[in-house]
């Protein structure tokens, strides 16, 4: 961003002031995340910067916390973790299934009522996640699903769905619907066209918006709070419980590798993303 | 002519225009068929319980299904003094079944809820019903009216006939502080006891706040994301994104421990001078905190739709204001931010109503301060058991977020939403 020569001296002033205005608010977005990654190597309890710390003695640094996290016995942290995988995965799976079929639905330019079935298809996105639990607390307590993993996995279905619906409906925006006509023309049947021709070709789009589905269902805490038992206890119900009762070092310990893990799939994410658009054509 | 085309055939002799009206028809079902397993799952799962939260917050069937000969009685009295004999009689009856089934008490409990003293009175009845010392053969209006002095108070029975109707709007008038006098007038409750409307107004106040910090510190940087060049802006964006992806407990948790007394951020106050270290400001348990971490966790709902829209305006229009002789300030209001308008309203509705439904950060960095309506939803779903209560909350919420999603929906489209 270098200045033009001519650049009067208030104008010169002010972008100085802007880029320092931009810089204060990409620090305040990013740096919060890194406090976390020191304090967890802390060799005492507290979690505040020892002077050790501050002066970069090894001994003030440990991997004690991390140790207690596998093999801690306060916190169940290994049954959460398999519990959070478990839904997740399961959730994603769903979530993918139901969510490509709609948006296929949906990018058909014979498919009536549109606009009122896309607004309920998104609608799980949109109303507050606390009304969203309560409705389907009151739904898998009737059904008898409460406090079991088949609720839970429903559960964020619910709330996986509406982000593969977007970004697939994204990605089919710019298909070229010819491919098919062209498969079907040469003889494939509708299953194969779509497994060999569409598939294919939307895939970004639908790992995108599963990837969107995991980290909904692996961060969701507000509705599992409602739903879930002893026995479902998961990543964030244990760090929802530890950040209200003590804050204790382990939970850093577990949130520096939830940071490593959405930065992985921060990462795929971003990749993905960018072959999307070079599939679309859309170079920038 | 129009006769003509209607003699078209297709190879099979079916008329031309049937044939493509079959087809559309066979394309609409195939459409809908893809559409249908998600549709329906969400119907059942989703759209109808939030339905059912509407009919269990105004549900108030219990006593009218508790004493339903007693409110038939009751429709011919005016309700200015004592019922007669039937009434009484009536009620006897109703409340004699009641003992059968041992369903009194939760009879006495919810009277109670509509006058207090229901509860002692009932039970007196139920011990003289218990042992037969109601003559049925005599007047059964004298007789109850011996067992305690309330039940010759015409106020008691007045109360009984308000529980009659199935339906109550009573728990969205206790949402906003109101509630059905003795006379049946909605009357205001004290004062001192008006909490639902404070942390209504609260919950709009930080939700508005929330909204204007994010688009404060959003529009620069969605700014200059938009006009650097490509391999800059790739690596600035990872300082948006990653917050996204990361995980709102991890965020929550990084601001306990940023704003905690003895905490980094109160550490830099002190060391620049601002405050002295034995007066620390407290940063958390408090509006203060739920304004910061809200507006970092949010921030990215707010940059993410602007640079969208920012991304599409071409260099060149402010560049052509700047020729045309206006100054970079004004070519920037006049031709920049207009077209900008867009994405600020979707960033705008899109932070606003993310934030007003919050729960976990005010829960957490809140204190008694900071929580919002959604904590006091979650403390009647899982403290008080009032689960009618909840869904009425729950409910009003709702409508408030659909009139934004409405307006959402008028100025971009929901369509039009963008991730990432």
């Amino acid at each position: 961003m270098a200045l033009p020569s001519y650049t009067e001296t208030r104008y010169r002033i002010w972008h100085y002031v802007y880029i320092a205005i931009c810089t204060f608010v990409f620090f305040f977005l990013i740096a919060p995340l890194f406090v976390i990654f020191p304090l967890s190597f802390n060799a005492e309890e507290f979690l505040v910067f020892s002077e050790g710390m501050k002066n970069l003695d090894p001994d003030a640094f440990s991997l004690r916390w991390y140790k207690d996290m596998i093999y801690g016995t306060k916190n169940p942290w290994g049954l959460a973790a398999k519990n959070s995988f478990i839904i997740a995965i399961f959730a994603t799976i769903g979530s993918i299934i139901l969510g490509t079929l709609a948006a296929l639905g949906l990018s058909s330019r014979h498919m009536p009522y549109k606009g009122i079935i896309m607004a309920t298809l998104i609608s799980p996105m949109i109303v507050p996640l606390i009304i969203s639990g309560v409705a389907i607390f009151f739904f898998m307590a009737k059904v008898g699903l409460a406090a079991t993993h088949t609720g839970i996995v429903l559960a964020h279905i619910i709330l996986g769905t509406p982000f593969v619906v977007i970004t697939v409906t994204a990605t089919l925006s710019g298909f070229d619907h010819s491919v098919t006509r062209a498969a079907a023309s040469l003889g494939s049947n509708p299953v194969n066209t779509f497994m060999k021709i569409t598939l294919p070709l939307i895939l970004p789009g639908v790992i995108s918006g599963g990837l969107f589905a995991f980290v909904t269902s692996f961060d969701e805490v507000v509705v599992v709070l409602f739903l879930a038992g002893l026995e479902n206890t998961t990543i964030p119900i244990q760090m929802w419980t530890g950040l209200r009762e003590q804050l204790s070092p382990t939970i850093l310990a577990v949130a520096t590798c939830l940071i490593i893990l959405s930065t992985l799939i921060l990462i795929s994410a971003e990749l993905l993303r960018r072959r999307s658009e070079r599939l679309r054509g859309i170079n920038r | 002519m129009s006769s003509e085309t209607k003699q078209i055939l297709t190879t099979d002799g079916i008329p031309l225009e049937v044939s493509l009206k079959k087809a559309e028809k066979k394309n609409k079902i195939k459409a809908f068929l893809l559409v249908a397993p998600l549709l329906l799952f969400l119907i059942i799962t989703y759209v109808f319980p939030i339905g059912e939260m509407f009919s269990r917050s105004i549900d108030d069937k219990m006593i009218t299904n508790m004493l339903p000969n007693t409110f038939k009685k009751m429709e011919k009295w005016d309700g200015q003094e004592l019922p007669s004999e039937e009434v009484f009689a009536a009620f006897y009856y109703d409340f004699k079944v009641l003992v059968e089934k041992q369903e009194h008490g939760k009879l006495g409990q919810r009277l109670n809820k509509e006058k207090n003293g229901f509860n002692s009175i009932t039970k007196k009845l139920f011990r003289q019903v218990k042992r037969e010392k109601i003559d049925e053969s005599i007047n059964i209006k004298e007789q109850i009216m011996k067992v305690h002095k309330r039940w010759r108070n015409v106020e008691y029975w007045q109360a009984i006939k308000r529980t009659a109707p199935p339906y109550t709007m009573s728990k969205y008038l206790k949402g906003i502080d109101m509630y059905y006098a003795a006379d049946g007038s909605i009357t205001q409750v004290d004062e001192d006891r008006r909490i639902h409307r404070i942390l209504w107004l609260r919950t709009l106040e930080i939700a508005f706040f929330v909204t204007l910090f994010c688009f404060l510190m959003g529009y620069p940087i969605a700014h200059l994301l938009a006009t650097l060049p490509m391999k800059y802006s790739n690596l600035l964006m990872i300082c948006v994104l990653l917050p996204f992806w990361t995980s709102l407990l991890v965020r929550t948790a990084s601001w306990m421990i940023l704003l905690q007394q003895q905490g980094v951020v109160n550490d830099f106050f002190v060391m620049i001078g601002l405050v002295a270290d034995d007066s620390r400001p407290e940063m958390m348990y408090n509006k203060v905190g739920t304004y910061v971490a809200m507006t970092q966790i949010l921030l990215p709902f707010m940059v993410l739709p602007l640079y969208s829209v920012m991304k599409t305006i071409s260099p060149s229009l402010m560049r052509a204001g700047k020729s045309l002789g206006g100054t970079p300030f004004v070519a920037f209001w006049k031709v920049y931010f207009p077209l900008t308008i867009p994405g600020i309203g979707a960033g705008c509705l899109l932070v606003f109503i993310l934030a007003i439904g919050y729960y976990i950060t005010p829960a957490l960095v809140g204190g008694a301060s900071g929580t919002l309506i959604s904590n006091q939803i979650a403390f009647h779903m899982k403290q008080t058991l009032d689960w009618s209560f909840a869904s009425a909350m729950g409910l009003m919420l709702l409508s408030g977020v659909l009139v934004i999603y409405w307006i959402y929906n008028k100025l971009v489209g929901v369509d039009n939403i963008k991730l990432g």
